[in-house]
């Protein structure tokens, strides 16, 4: 049998890159933006227009419009490729009336507009900083929900306190790693947090004790059906018995995803993406760090148990 | 680890091979019932979900048969929601000093007012919904028009009933005249050296008003009820205000001002001046549908053009089946002949989902298609439990046939934690998705949540009764052959 278990150190050195490499991504995010992850009109209010143009455009014309409205400060970019006349204008509020005169200033001065492929959205500062609240407030309740899960699946295990423990450390790492990803594309590709990025959270977060109870389920399956086998050993076995399952399962996931990304449409890349990312560390976290964790736990108190029978 | 055990195991003696067919043949015969029951109704449910979901003509009498869908909007087609039509999305906020409490009551009627104006656009499938505490939501699908939408719903003004102050003579009160009134003023200042109208009554004391014929004096008149709150103090100010102007104002606008000529004692009233019948009908409707209890404002506003939808469709869907035809695929190649059970089952578990969508009905959004096709790579995952306790069962030496049964009965409990876990996580992002304006939220957890649902029937009780009539058929075969079960 293939000893899975005991490479545990490697893995721990892995985790512990991953979760440096993330708190790097945020940082670089932070000192370029001012945030850790770049924050979206949802949640801080602004105007975001996406504009398909029907030619070619220049951006300082765009910029001259919105300057004419005050609103010089406007953040202007070209989305996809230069042939596709694709382009994005973030800036503050800007109420409805001024959004249709600056619709049509831009057609006028610009260049015309394709208005069926072009979106504008604008949400007050207050909305958004009621959306940012409830925000929290969702992934407060989630992880609390999670932790009630955990204790609700592992309340026969003996030691259920360093399971819940362990899984725990799982979902950290999974949450970490997933803004550490969302930091970085954030720098790369200008991705910011939106409503369907929180979404994609919080079923990353949902979706991350999901492995590690099955294992454990194994586990407590296995100590009577193997007595006198050392725990590791257990341990071993158990995650031997179900990885065909996890790996068989995230795969499918997997494909749906990977097909969406590719060939689905642009907004959902993203929220996607963000999923992909959580599920390939969720996978990760719970096989090689919540499952070795606690057999680093269980030795620790055995050598602990001897040490004190030593000194008796 | 077992591969000793359980090649001993099936490359078994003839004799013995042919005793265990025996058992295996009466296994199934006492099975053969309840699996040809099960299997005709599984056939049935499939042959009318096909029916339905596609996009053919159906019967009107199978329309009318939805009872529990509004009977105006009673339909077999999928509801596709704003992001996937375009349209204009915007939520209006109550534009009342912070510490001003709004009671449901009359948020709900303007809701039920701007939804009136909303409909007279005459689009397909409005929504108009009040959101929390001060926050009404208004979709409106397949608008190409966005201006004279936003325009339409922002008539909806606040009408006031307001006193003129004696320092203004009441011949230069004309309609079309901005004034300032007293009402929603706590708490702001006011410029000094502003007229202010005293407000008497506002929209909400308003009960109906009629444009009608007075006979008698043969002129169009408005005549008006009040709340039974008003009345009283509509009295009283009338009695001690004789012969004095009394100003209709609709969003700070003079639309009329008659003099009041006698007390109205019992909140029942007419407004003449000289009106046309359009005009009187006009200010009939402009007091009903105007009468808006809250001030509202445009909190946040999304204009998305209808192309992007349909082209958004178009990819999600080709995603779909790209993603779902490699799911059947890996399903087929790892589980073989399960697999072939496991996929029948998912082509169902596709079917029923849609029609779901369609019998509800539920909206489909893109993040709803999203969580849709990713409950789908997720529903084999019932599947690959069973599957994967089953080859274990083998593997222990049980025969086909008990070792298919406890891999069903031993997965159970984990196949139900495992989506007990995605109900909740569903649920969480269901309230998250309704505390605000993001519908889009929402319809991924409705999707998700339902293809959890669907997926308990089709994984648990449509797979087994696939892979027992395979086992019927090919039974001895995958007895002396386990690769086909991708062993």
């Amino acid at each position: 049998m293939i000893n899975f278990v005991q490479k545990r150190r490697l893995y721990f050195a892995i985790a512990a890159v991953l979760i440096l490499l993330s708190l790097g991504a945020m940082l670089a995010s932070y000192l370029t933006y001012g945030q850790v992850l770049r924050v979206g009109i949802d949640f801080t209010g602004g105007s975001l227009f996406v504009l398909q143009f029907q030619q070619p455009v220049e951006e300082q014309a765009i910029r001259e419009v919105f300057t004419e409205y005050g609103f010089s400060g406007a953040i202007i970019q070209q989305l996809g490729n230069k042939s596709d006349n694709l382009w994005q204008v973030r800036a503050p509020f800007v109420s409805t009336d001024e959004v249709q005169e600056i619709m049509d200033a831009i057609e006028q001065k610009v260049g015309p507009l394709d208005r069926t492929r072009s979106t504008v959205d604008t949400v007050e500062p207050t909305l958004g900083a009621e959306v940012a609240r409830q925000a929290g407030l969702a992934v407060l309740v989630s992880s609390i929900a999670v932790l009630l899960f955990i204790w609700y699946s592992f309340r026969r295990i003996p030691h259920p306190f360093r399971y819940g423990v362990a899984a725990l450390i799982a979902m950290t790492i999974n949450v970490i790693v997933t803004l550490g990803f969302y930091a970085l594309m954030g720098l790369l590709q200008g991705w910011e947090v939106d409503a369907l990025f929180l979404t994609a959270l919080l079923t990353v977060i949902g979706f991350s004790v999901q492995d590690v109870i099955v294992v454990f389920d194994r586990i407590r399956e296995n100590i009577p059906r193997h007595p006198g086998e050392p725990f590791e050993m257990i341990v071993n076995r158990s995650v031997m018995e179900t990885v065909h399952r996890s790996l068989a399962t995230q795969l499918n996931a997997m494909f749906v995803m990977i097909a969406i990304i590719l060939f689905g449409g642009a907004t959902l890349k993203p929220f996607i993406s963000v999923m992909l990312v959580g599920m390939i560390s969720e996978t990760f976290t719970s096989l090689c760090v919540a499952v070795p964790f606690v057999v680093v736990w269980e030795e620790w108190s055995q050598r602990k148990k001897v040490s004190a029978t030593a000194v008796a | 680890m077992h591969v000793g055990d359980y090649n001993a195991c099936y490359r078994l003696p003839i004799e013995r091979s042919a005793q265990e067919a025996v058992i295996l043949v009466q296994g199934v015969a006492m099975n053969d019932n309840k699996t040809t029951v099960a299997l005709t109704f599984i056939l049935l449910l499939a042959a009318i979900a096909l029916y339905l979901v596609l996009p053919i003509h159906h019967p009107a009498w199978i329309t009318k048969l939805l009872f529990w869908q509004p009977e105006e909007a009673r339909s077999l087609e999928f509801r596709r929601g704003l992001d996937l039509q375009g349209g204009l999305q915007v939520l209006l906020v109550a534009d009342l000093p912070p510490g001003e409490t709004i009671d449901r009551g009359s948020l709900e009627t303007a809701a039920k007012i701007v939804e009136s104006r909303v409909n007279a656009l005459g689009l397909t499938e409005p929504v108009v919904q009040v959101r929390g505490e001060r926050h009404i939501i208004v979709e409106l699908p397949g608008v190409d028009n966005p201006e004279q939408a936003i325009d339409t719903i922002r008539e909806t003004a606040l009408l006031e009933f307001v006193e003129p102050p004696p320092t203004i003579p009441p011949d230069s009160l004309t309609p079309g005249m901005l004034i300032s009134t007293t009402y929603g003023l706590t708490g702001t200042t006011v410029p000094s050296g502003t007229v202010l109208f005293k407000t008497i009554m506002t929209g909400k004391d308003l009960k109906e008003a009629e444009a009608g014929f007075d006979q008698q004096r043969n002129i169009w008149i408005v005549s008006f009820k009040l709340q039974p709150a008003a009345k009283q103090l509509f009295a009283d100010y009338t009695a001690s205000h004789i012969n004095q102007p009394l100003c209709i104002v609709l969003d700070k606008e003079i639309i009329s001002c008659p003099y009041i000529r006698s007390q109205i004692p019992d909140g029942a009233g007419e407004i003449s001046g000289g009106f046309t019948k359009e005009q009187a009908e006009q200010l009939a409707i402009q007091l009903k549908y105007g009468a808006l209890p809250v001030p509202l404002k445009i909190e946040s506003y999304r204009a998305i053009g209808p192309s992007l939808g349909r082209e958004s469709v178009e990819k999600s869907i080709r995603a779909g089946i790209i993603g779902l035809a490699v799911v059947f695929l890996f399903m087929l190649v790892y589980y073989r002949l399960n697999g072939l059970a496991a996929d029948l089952a998912l082509a169902l578990y596709v079917l029923l989902n849609l029609l779901v969508y369609k019998l509800l009905p539920v909206t489909l959004t893109l993040p709803g298609i999203a969580g849709f096709l990713l409950s789908t790579g997720m529903a084999v995952d019932a599947n690959i439990l069973v599957f994967e306790r089953m080859k274990e069962e083998l593997r222990r030496g049980r025969s086909i046939q008990s070792a298919m049964e406890a891999g069903f009965s031993r997965a159970w409990t984990s196949v139900r934690d495992s989506n007990y876990a995605t109900l909740l996580t569903c649920l969480i992002l269901y309230f998250f998705g309704s505390a605000f304006a993001a519908s889009l939220v929402k319809g991924f957890a409705i999707t998700l949540a339902l293809g959890t649902l669907i997926n308990l029937f089709t994984a648990i009780f449509v797979t087994r009764t696939f892979v027992r009539v395979l086992l019927g058929m090919y039974g001895e075969k995958i007895q002396e052959k386990p690769a086909l079960l991708g062993l």
